[in-house]
């Protein structure tokens, strides 16, 4: 058996092999979710991805992760994940600091339809800690402003406390080319705004139906609920895309723990019209 | 037009020289011997490695062998192990990585990579390497591990001359007869004294191995006696499934209550998945050495009828025995083929024998399709205010 340090040309073979990246940053988003910032390393000079897509997280000796990307695809010299600490990885994650290296392999998956949306009103429904794979797609939407029409962020989270990227979301409010309605479950006293489940922000928010694309990502029983009431205003059900979440060991269709039905979230996901999936979602345990 | 593969004959008695060719290019030959009671597939040196005269008989949950007075070489139907066992092995380190401070480097384990020569891979099994081939080589991403052990093997099929209980290769069309993926195709012939191989090439690699060891073109007799011995095992199934509009009918039939039956016997222990030739799935497990400094990725056989195979972060996805047995069969028999174009499930049968309480697939679909669209309503509410 040979033992060598191999060269990171020659990971590009295997799918299966990380690339250490280092940890340039570290963002305290709430009392458990955390963004890092990771520095390129190795082959990756940068890192270009789509929004949507996600990477394989790998924490030394303790296990290794889906998350998504979380940044802006158009600074690719930076590479961003927003984690909520859930388990023994995501824990693991957390206790990480500047300087120390993460194992990254991907991107992997199917994107938001950004480029599909041109010339349509664009909604986005976000729930909890899907805020952070819808960001990428809103920075780009964002970037070529003009190519759309309204674009609107519904955003569900737990309490005021848990609002992620908050300061961002403040500027952004300021704007007058976007609108966004937060909601929370539970309130505080300091809290004015809505109280309740993000899909009640569905039927007065300002969007045309009939030529909008909506991209929702949250907890599985969130997007379903939502994709319905989108569809009860009339937005056509292969205009809802969605971001699914299962079990995931390799990210490249060889492990099968992601299957949903017929296809592999790794491979032929995250990101799905609903309309693809929808009679599965109707079914329980698939 | 396409010429049929000319056939040979190789005298049993000089198969042994078929053994010393492999050794001499460096194979470690691969074939049927006798395990613990059951017949697997093993690094063997010599013919006398094989299970002479020895005769599987398997049904539902039962696998028993007896020993006849024949020299029969290959008696036997399928072992317990397929070959995924030596192509996909059940443990695999994928990598290791080494810490220094707050860094580590990835390490690599640079094995040789195994040449194996397979001798008496069965039609059905031959079926499930080139299925698993769908898996590991023809999707988005190469498996490269597996690529290699795949280039670098020699694969000799065995015709069979006998169908076990549990076989429904004719149903499947991956049998008794293999039709390509080998190198050499053997169909083993006792015929009062005499016994010999009928062989065809499959390969140039094949053609020149069987250069090699003496061997002369089959007569239309030899030829004859070969197809008669095929067509009779294929007219003996031990089971049978109807694959008509099979995709369809489980798809239709997903709320079906036999499910909820088959779950009441269903123990859950993965068994089927283990023996099975095409199921592939694998989990990682992560290890650190005493100190911490380094580190490994081990991959290892995962079975989807485990509670942790659909684990996500609140729970797992299938938490019910009905919902396992269902992802199970629907994948092999429908999801499948949508997947990679082709069933994953090619009539070996060893699912029905390594069962302990013996269900059997053929039987469960055939129940479904007796009782078709008998769906019990348990479809999600479209209204629910606690989202
Ligand atoms: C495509 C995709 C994108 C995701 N993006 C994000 C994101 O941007 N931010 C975020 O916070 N979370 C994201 N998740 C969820 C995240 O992967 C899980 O929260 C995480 O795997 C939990 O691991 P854990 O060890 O901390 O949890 P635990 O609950 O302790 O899990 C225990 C074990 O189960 C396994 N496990 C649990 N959930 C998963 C899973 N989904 N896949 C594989 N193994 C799992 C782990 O291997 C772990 O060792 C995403 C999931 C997917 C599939
Ligand atoms: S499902 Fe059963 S019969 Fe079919 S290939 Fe797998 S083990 Fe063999
Ligand atoms: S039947 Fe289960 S173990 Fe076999 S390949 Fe399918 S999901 Fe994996
Ligand atoms: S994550 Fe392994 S097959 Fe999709």
């Amino acid at each position: 058996m040979v033992e060598q340090a191999l060269f990171q040309d020659q990971l590009v073979a295997d799918p299966m092999t990380s690339t250490p990246f280092r940890i340039g940053r570290v963002v305290k988003e709430s009392y458990d979710t955390f963004t890092l910032e990771l520095v390129p390393q190795g082959r990756y000079q940068t890192f270009p991805f789509a929004p949507g897509q996600f990477n394989m997280l790998y924490v030394f000796g303790v296990g290794e992760i889906p998350i998504s990307i979380s940044g802006d695809p158009q600074h690719p010299s930076l590479l961003v994940h927003t984690t909520r600490a859930v388990g023994t990885v995501t824990k693991a994650m957390r206790a990480l600091k500047v300087g120390d290296a993460i194992g990254v392999r991907g991107p992997f998956g199917s994107a938001w339809p950004v480029k599909e949306a041109r010339g349509y009103d664009v909604v986005f429904v976000a729930g909890g800690i899907g805020l952070a794979p819808l960001r990428p797609a809103l920075y780009q939407v964002l970037a070529q402003r003009d190519r759309y029409g309204k674009i609107v962020l519904l955003y569900g989270t737990r309490s005021p406390e848990d609002i992620l990227f908050r300061s961002e979301l403040e500027k952004w409010r300021s704007r007058f080319d976007l609108e966004i309605y937060v909601t929370v479950d539970y309130a505080n006293s300091k809290w004015h705004g809505n109280v309740g489940v993000v899909t009640r922000l569905i039927p007065k928010a300002p969007f045309d139906p009939l030529n909008t694309i909506a991209m929702v990502c949250g907890p599985e029983v969130m997007m379903r609920f939502t994709a319905l009431e989108l569809q009860k205003r009339g937005v056509p059900s292969d205009h809802i895309y969605i971001s699914m979440e299962r079990n995931m060991k390799c990210a490249t269709g060889f492990c099968g723990h992601c299957q949903f039905g017929p296809t592999f979230i790794c491979k032929n996901g995250p990101v799905y019209p609903y309309n693809q999936l929808q009679s599965w979602l109707a079914l329980w345990e698939v | 037009m396409t010429t049929a593969p000319l056939s040979f004959i190789l005298e049993s008695a000089h198969l042994q020289q078929l053994f010393d060719a492999l050794a001499r290019h460096g194979y470690h030959i691969i074939g049927p011997t006798l395990g613990d009671q059951a017949i697997i597939y093993d690094e063997i040196t010599s013919v006398d490695d094989l299970p002479v005269g020895w005769v599987d008989e398997q049904s539902g949950g039962t696998y028993r062998l007896h020993q006849t007075k024949t020299p029969i070489y290959f008696g036997c139907t399928t072992a317990v192990q397929s070959w995924k066992r030596w192509l996909h092995p059940p443990t695999e380190v994928l990598w290791r990585a080494r810490r220094t401070d707050s860094q580590f480097e990835i390490l690599a384990d640079e094995q040789p990579t195994p040449r194996y020569a397979f001798i008496g891979v069965r039609p059905c099994e031959l079926q499930a390497i080139r299925i698993q081939d769908r898996v590991f080589l023809e999707g988005e991403f190469v498996e490269a591990r597996y690529r290699a052990r795949r280039e670098a093997a020699f694969i000799i099929a065995v015709n069979c001359g006998r169908a076990g209980n549990t076989c429904f290769c004719a149903s499947m069309g991956s049998g008794p007869e293999a039709r390509e993926g080998f190198d050499l195709a053997l169909t083993e012939v006792l015929e009062g004294d005499r016994h010999y191989f009928v062989v065809k090439t499959g390969s140039a690699a094949g053609q020149a191995l069987l250069a090699e060891i003496p061997h002369q073109p089959a007569g239309d007799a030899e030829i004859e006696a070969a197809a008669h011995i095929i067509a009779d095992t294929s007219a003996h199934m031990g089971r049978e499934l109807n694959v008509d509009g099979l995709r369809d009918l489980l798809y239709r039939n997903y709320e079906h209550p036999r499910w909820e039956a088959v779950a009441q016997r269903c123990l859950s222990c993965g068994n089927c998945t283990l023996v099975c030739p095409t199921c592939f799935c694998v989990t990682i497990e992560d290890a650190t050495n005493l100190n911490g400094d380094e580190a490994q990725r081990v991959r290892k056989w995962d079975s989807c009828f485990t509670m942790d195979f659909s684990y996500i972060h609140g729970g797992s996805v299938r938490y019910s025995a009905k919902s396992r047995y269902r992802q199970w069969m629907t994948h092999k028999l429908a999801t499948w083929v949508d997947q990679f174009g082709t069933f994953g499930c090619v009539g070996c049968g060893r699912c029905i024998t390594w069962c302990p309480v013996g269900i059997d697939i053929t039987e469960e679909a055939r129940l479904i399709r007796a009782a078709d669209n008998q769906t019990v309503v348990n479809k999600k509410a479209n209204h629910d205010e606690s989202v």
